[in-house]
């Protein structure tokens, strides 16, 4: 984050980083105090907007057309930076002749089946000759990691780039469409501004400068929030920004481990560091069919079986053995869909009986949030904890359902918990930094850590289960579970804490003949005799009494802060950073050096951790023959791809297609003006009853909504709405709307008003702005409602959530709701 | 530097000679910011978004008495936003729950509850609930090890470890498989 | 006489004086944030000031109180055609100037109010009776008394102390700490005055030439009130900003209320002190 204050331009796009990051927006403020460009483009004017240079209004839900027109313009006049492109991206790459575009299928990719809504991805592979590997492609990547699945085939190339079925003629094929014209058309962006923006961001990209863009959920919380990322990506890829100091896309996320929680996934599709979660739909009945399918050739992820089965080792102990596959049949493999949209609609339908709540509030936080409190009602107990009384635990009394208790049967737990400043323990923030809080204090009265309560329930079912022999119960009595302190913090009441660091070394790993930590991932082992929770995180604790999380060093001549924290992978700072040096290893420019090739030492060096082999010269050979690393020459920068290229075209990894293509959001005012085809195939609109689409055009829901932050509150208020200082300086839920919509539904500022969607109705007051701008989209006018998210029915200062307008929906790859943009419509008045 | 003005009395008169400071009460001249009294100063992070921000927790007598900005961070360099600025408050502040509250089912009111009770009635519900939900083989017979009855969700505000062992315990050893959090949303 | 006067007034002498500080608050930085709203709140344990949803714009604090001693405005522009020319979203946190000629000082019978060794304004708790002859007094609206029935200090007069507290232990005020964006900056005055008159050139240079100095010693707003210790650069005329072209000391009232002031007021402080004795 702070190499953005070298970024010469930025673009922020999906993200209200001045509101929802205020202090990571100093580095941009800093770029542009030294002569950067900050552009925002965005649907709402927000606090960001007004501290950048250039303001772009756009429709919510339309950032795919924007950024193709951006990647049109770059490949039509020629603006790409050819060295980099062809070099370091898989442009020259020949894909199979089975391939059919959306300019082929009109919108649609080949391979998909109309009565599943799902593709069928073998014909988006390279052409070339085969590389073993897995049948199914489903993505091994969480957030901020990307494109870790196999690539089937070595790909033939054309480094002319003139090949009909290569990557860069396609890409040229696939954009063509998304002209100004049309991004105007679609966007609602004029288009001088957005030729300014497209100037801008080339005119700032090449040897010499770098353009760096950053988002957030404006991206993620669509139907296909992984595509607009990976626009981004092809953008930036074309104008040679990746792996640069000031380039780069930089993923701002909301809460402080949201990154950790994806790393050590409390996810159901994961286990730690991106393995994925052994399924029933995929050859994962034993150890050695999950590693053949899960493990690719190319690349480092080939090192797969090293990294599970030393997580096993990590969980189970001396009980992990060869002959029993290190415990793999204890794993709980999933079955299905278990996401949390797919459960909280399970809940709903009774099929759920408990629910451990851990610090989050789906009851005015989730999507759909009163088909979560519905849900609710159907459990037979649930446990909430937290600092404060959330809407969540309350929804058996309290809420805008008015629920009758008596009519409830759930038996409902609210566990106090503890604040950081009250207990040990790593958080991993948005860069990838894991930092370790100290204790100061003990939690008030009978709160506790989460750690402490999941260490204590453990110990207690462990027991419960004591005498059992059954094979299912063995997982459980295995479990490796020492984490008491050896001695207590004599200062602190509360003696039975267990021990954060205890946890941290487990996740670093050590060699289990001599119990020693391991200094970094390398040293991993595929044969049991090394033990890592979290292979990604290993080096972060290398050896005893040296936990580097705790790292406070500050380091004022080396911008990248090596020793400050730790940064996975290997510490490594900026990701992809071979890429900051040219094919022959030497800077790009001297203006943007970073990490070279030193000749005289025979090794990469420069502020940062070179994210490529130390002393591979960038003239090695790639070894067709080989696998790993091998397969990749001392020019292939992207280590974990299984080509080492960055992706222009993905042959692998994704469920709705190798390219990014606009869609309609799935509800819209409008047609799709590029396809027949109206939203995403591929997403799933978890069809139910109680949760309804309204069409396109839906004259009842005139109005786009989009929902964002601001700085004053956070997520659904439970950190927040119970803070005085926070609450009085953003005491009520309003909506944002244009003063021409105001003159069209009679609402004068600050009166009470109703928004409504197909599934809900809620009231809060009218904010009429000049800075919700009505966008001309296609001829006709659009209005924008904007609405923040940070209310509900607890806390000092309550009002009406977002939640409760928006559907349940779920992007294929990642599971995500669109709450970006929906229709909605909105009254003057109150609710009767 | 000041500018003069006519018709000053009393202590006017004092404020004329210019910008000299004035006599002033003891408890102004002995007036010192509280961090001078704290007892240790622990070194933490901001609870609220990713960004990471370094913190300095004043404690004086087991109580924390000041929480701001890291100057020492390379990335908040002790500044901090307002949220983080409001950590103090999100910490000490009466409306924290702070004993086990419970909800009988179809009762209209919490109850305060011990601890130690809470933790046996959950381990205990969710044994319960395992035992009626575990499924050892899929319909089409593979081993499967799971149950759907129970569902975790949160983490993202948490620790690292603290996920670990909820992974760690739900999924492999409880076979729990629906383990979300605010990753989705 | 002015041992006596200590004496009767249970003062001591005070510190030997220090290089004058002050802010130097530059709007171009400020993202609007509230930060230090907030760490004022938090270092001087202030409380919530109510919760009202203002509709103006993002400022739902308004003004100055006993308990809110940072005020961040929010001054949206724009042309009311659909491309909204000219469209800005201005922000300024404003504070206690802290003037040269503090008219809140003057209008003080207690010696509450004082000059401190650092030149700023300070009220002493301690001392203050609650007379409340600084709040109309100040021209910018800043000073106020806390209600007499709340629980913070009832009935005496707040405002920003430039945390005074902090200061003896050379540590920076809690809102410059916490801007995220350098928008508030803390210092030596001149040197501040100086930084500032730079920043004014690079800031027309780019093309902001709307931008000026609020609080300079050559500046037409000193005429009276003297320069101020926190002063400001603005993007567009102070009025835009609420803020006074030519602040004023209250003059007519002020010399009115010094004919029995000067007779009381020496007597108001020696009751104050006999009286109310030391405010713990």
């Amino acid at each position: 984050m702070q190499d953005l204050a070298n970024a010469d331009a930025i673009l922020i796009m999906g993200s209200n980083m001045a509101e929802a990051h205020p202090v990571g927006f100093r580095w941009p403020m800093k770029a542009k105090e030294k002569g950067a460009t900050l552009i925002h483009v965005d649907p709402h004017f927000s606090r960001t907007s007004a501290c950048c240079d250039l303001y772009v209004p756009t429709r919510a839900g339309t950032d795919i057309a924007f950024l193709g027109g951006l990647i049109n313009y770059v490949l039509s006049n020629d603006l790409w930076f050819k060295d980099y492109v062809v070099a370091y991206t898989n442009a020259s790459s020949i894909v199979s002749d089975q391939y059919r575009d959306t300019e082929d299928l009109d919108g649609m990719f080949s391979g998909f089946d109309a009565s599943t809504h799902k593709y069928d991805n073998s014909s988006w592979v390279y052409q070339g000759p085969a590389m073993e590997g897995p049948e199914d492609a489903a993505s091994h990547s969480g957030h901020g990691q990307e494109g870790t699945s196999p690539a089937k085939h070595q790909p033939d190339r054309d480094e002319t780039l003139q090949h009909p079925r290569c990557v860069f003629q396609i890409l040229k094929r696939h954009y063509a469409r998304y002209t100004p014209e049309m991004v105007e058309r679609i966007c609602g962006v004029p288009q001088d501004l957005f030729l300014r923006v497209a100037e801008t961001l080339t005119k700032n990209s090449g040897r010499e400068r770098t353009t760096a863009i950053c988002y957030a959920v404006g991206w993620t919380q669509q139907s296909y929030g992984p595509q607009i990322i990976r626009a981004a990506g092809i953008l930036q890829l074309l104008l040679g920004n990746m792996g640069r100091p000031g380039g780069g896309i930089m993923a701002l996320r909301g809460h402080a481990s949201i990154q950790g929680s994806t790393d050590v996934p409390t996810l159901f599709d994961l286990l730690p560091g991106y393995l994925p979660q052994p399924a029933s739909f995929k050859d994962d009945q034993t150890l050695e069919s999950y590693l053949k399918g899960a493990t690719v050739k190319g690349g480092y992820w080939n090192n797969l079986p090293k990294f599970m089965v030393s997580m096993l080792k990590a969980w189970y102990g001396e009980a992990a053995r060869k002959d029993n596959q290190f415990g793999y049949d204890w794993l709980g493999k999933i079955t299905g869909d278990h996401s949390h949209i797919a459960t909280a609609a399970a809940m709903a339908d009774g099929k759920v009986s408990g629910f451990i709540v851990f610090g989050q509030n789906p009851a005015a936080g989730s999507p759909h949030a009163s088909l979560q409190r519905k849900a609710l009602k159907q459990l037979d107990w649930m446990v909430a904890i937290d600092l404060y009384e959330t809407e969540t635990a309350a929804f058996w009394y309290a809420g805008p359902e008015r629920p009758n208790p008596s009519d409830i049967k759930t038996e409902v737990f609210l566990i106090p918990t503890a604040a950081p400043a009250e207990k040990d323990g790593t958080f991993t923030n948005t860069q990838r930094l894991l930092q370790f809080h100290d204790k100061a204090v003990d939690p008030p009265g009978d709160a506790r850590s989460d750690l402490w309560f999941v260490y204590h329930l453990g110990r207690r079912l462990k027991d419960l289960y004591r005498d059992s022999t059954r094979p299912r119960d063995q997982g459980l009595l295995n479990l490796t579970w020492d984490y008491l302190p050896d001695r207590p913090g004599p200062e602190f009441r509360i003696q039975d804490e267990p021990s954060a660091e205890k946890v941290l070394k487990e996740i670093n790993g050590r060699t289990v003949s001599d119990g020693k930590l391991l200094k970094d991932f390398e040293h991993l082992k595929a044969d049991g005799s090394t033990a890592c929770g979290v292979w990604i995180y290993c080096g972060v604790f290398p050896e005893e009494g040296k936990n580097k999380a705790r790292n406070r060093t500050p380091t004022p001549d080396n911008y990248v802060s090596p020793e400050w924290g730790f940064a996975w992978p290997a510490n490594r700072r900026i990701l992809y950073n071979r890429a900051s040096a040219d094919p022959a290893g030497k800077p790009w420019s001297e203006r943007k050096k970073y990490i070279y090739w030193d000749a005289a030492k025979k090794r990469w060096t420069g502020p940062d951790v070179p994210d490529f082999p130390q002393t591979k010269a960038p003239d090695t050979p790639a070894k067709p023959e080989g696998h790993g690393m091998e397969l990749h020459s001392g020019a292939d920068p992207f280590s974990l791809k299984p080509d080492g290229r960055g992706w222009l075209f993905a042959p692998s990894g994704l469920k709705d297609g190798p390219l990014p293509t606009f869609y309609e959001p799935l509800e819209s005012p409008v047609t799709n003006l590029l396809y027949d085809q109206q939203s995403s195939p591929a997403v799933n609109r978890v069809p139910r009853k109680d949760n309804p689409f309204s069409p396109p055009g839906d004259p009842r829901f005139p109005y786009v909504a989009t929902t964002y932050r601001v700085t004053e509150q956070y997520l659904s208020g439970v950190m927040s709405r119970w803070v005085p200082w926070l609450s009085e300086l953003m005491p009520e839920m309003f909506a944002e709307i244009s003063p021409e919509l105001a003159a069209e539904r009679g609402v004068k500022n600050g009166e009470w008003i109703v928004v409504s969607s197909v599934r809900k109705e809620i009231e809060c007051r009218a904010l009429v702005t000049r800075r919700v701008h009505p966008l001309a989209v296609d001829g006709r006018t659009i209005h924008v409602v904007g609405l923040p998210i940070h209310f509900g029915y607890k806390g000092l200062v309550k009002g009406a959530m977002v939640n409760d307008l928006v559907a349940l929906s779920e992007e294929p790859n990642v599971y995500i709701q669109e709450d970006k943009a929906f229709t909605c419509n909105v009254r003057r008045g109150r609710l009767s | 530097m000041a500018v003069e003005r006519e018709g000053g009395l009393g202590l006017g008169t004092l404020g004329r000679l210019g910008m000299a400071p004035q006599p002033m009460s003891h408890e102004s001249i002995v007036k010192a910011p509280r961090t001078r009294a704290a007892d240790k100063v622990v070194e933490s992070v901001c609870p609220y978004c990713a960004v990471g921000c370094g913190q300095l927790v004043y404690v004086k007598d087991k109580t924390i008495i000041d929480i701001e900005g890291n100057p020492n961070s390379p990335i908040n360099e002790g500044t901090l936003c307002p949220k983080g600025a409001a950590t103090y408050q999100y910490v000490v502040n009466p409306h924290r729950v702070k004993t086990v509250r419970y909800r009988a089912p179809h009762s209209d009111h919490w109850e305060d509850r011990p601890l130690e009770w809470a933790m046996d009635r959950i381990a205990k519900l969710i044994q319960e609930t395992r035992e009626k939900t575990f499924l050892e083989r899929s319909a089409d017979g593979k081993l499967v090890n799971q149950t759907q009855g129970i569902a975790t969700l949160g983490g993202a505000t948490m620790d690292n470890e603290e996920n670990y062992l909820i992974k760690k315990l739900f999924n492999g050893g409880l076979g729990v498989v629906s383990i979300e959090n605010q990753a989705r949303i | 006489m002015i041992e006596a006067y200590q004496r009767v007034m249970n003062v001591e002498s005070p510190p030997a004086p220090k290089t004058p500080k002050g802010f130097f608050t530059d709007t171009s930085l400020c993202i609007g944030c509230k930060a230090c709203e907030v760490a004022c709140k938090q270092w001087n344990q202030l409380p919530a000031d109510g919760y009202r949803l203002s509709g103006d714009s993002y400022d739902n604090t308004g003004r100055f109180s006993a308990t809110t001693w940072r005020h961040v405005e929010f001054v949206e522009q724009a042309k009311a055609n659909s491309r909204r020319d000219g469209q800005r979203w201005l922000m300024m946190s404003d504070v206690c100037k802290h003037c040269a000629n503090a008219a809140c000082l003057e209008a003080c019978p207690t010696g509450s109010l004082i000059r401190t060794e650092y030149g700023t304004v300070y009220v002493q708790q301690d001392i203050c009776n609650g007379c409340g002859f600084c709040v109309p007094a100040c021209p910018f609206g800043v000073i106020d008394r806390a209600p007499k029935h709340g629980t913070f200090e009832p009935g005496t007069a707040h405002k920003c102390t430039l945390c005074y507290d902090r200061l003896r232990d050379d540590m920076t005020p809690a809102c410059a700490k916490a801007c995220p964006t350098a928008s508030i900056q803390f210092g030596d005055v001149e040197e501040l005055q100086a930084r500032a008159r730079r920043r004014l050139g690079e800031l027309r240079t780019r093309g902001e030439s709307r931008a000026q100095l609020y609080g300079m010693p050559e500046n037409e707003e000193a005429r009276e009130v003297g320069p101020l210790h926190a002063f400001f650069l603005l993007l567009d005329k102070p009025a835009v900003y609420n803020l006074p072209e030519v602040p004023r000391l209250p003059r007519k009232s002020m010399a009115q209320r010094y004919a029995w002031s000067g007779a009381v007021a020496i007597g108001a402080a020696v009751l104050s002190a006999l009286v109310f004795g030391r405010r713990g």
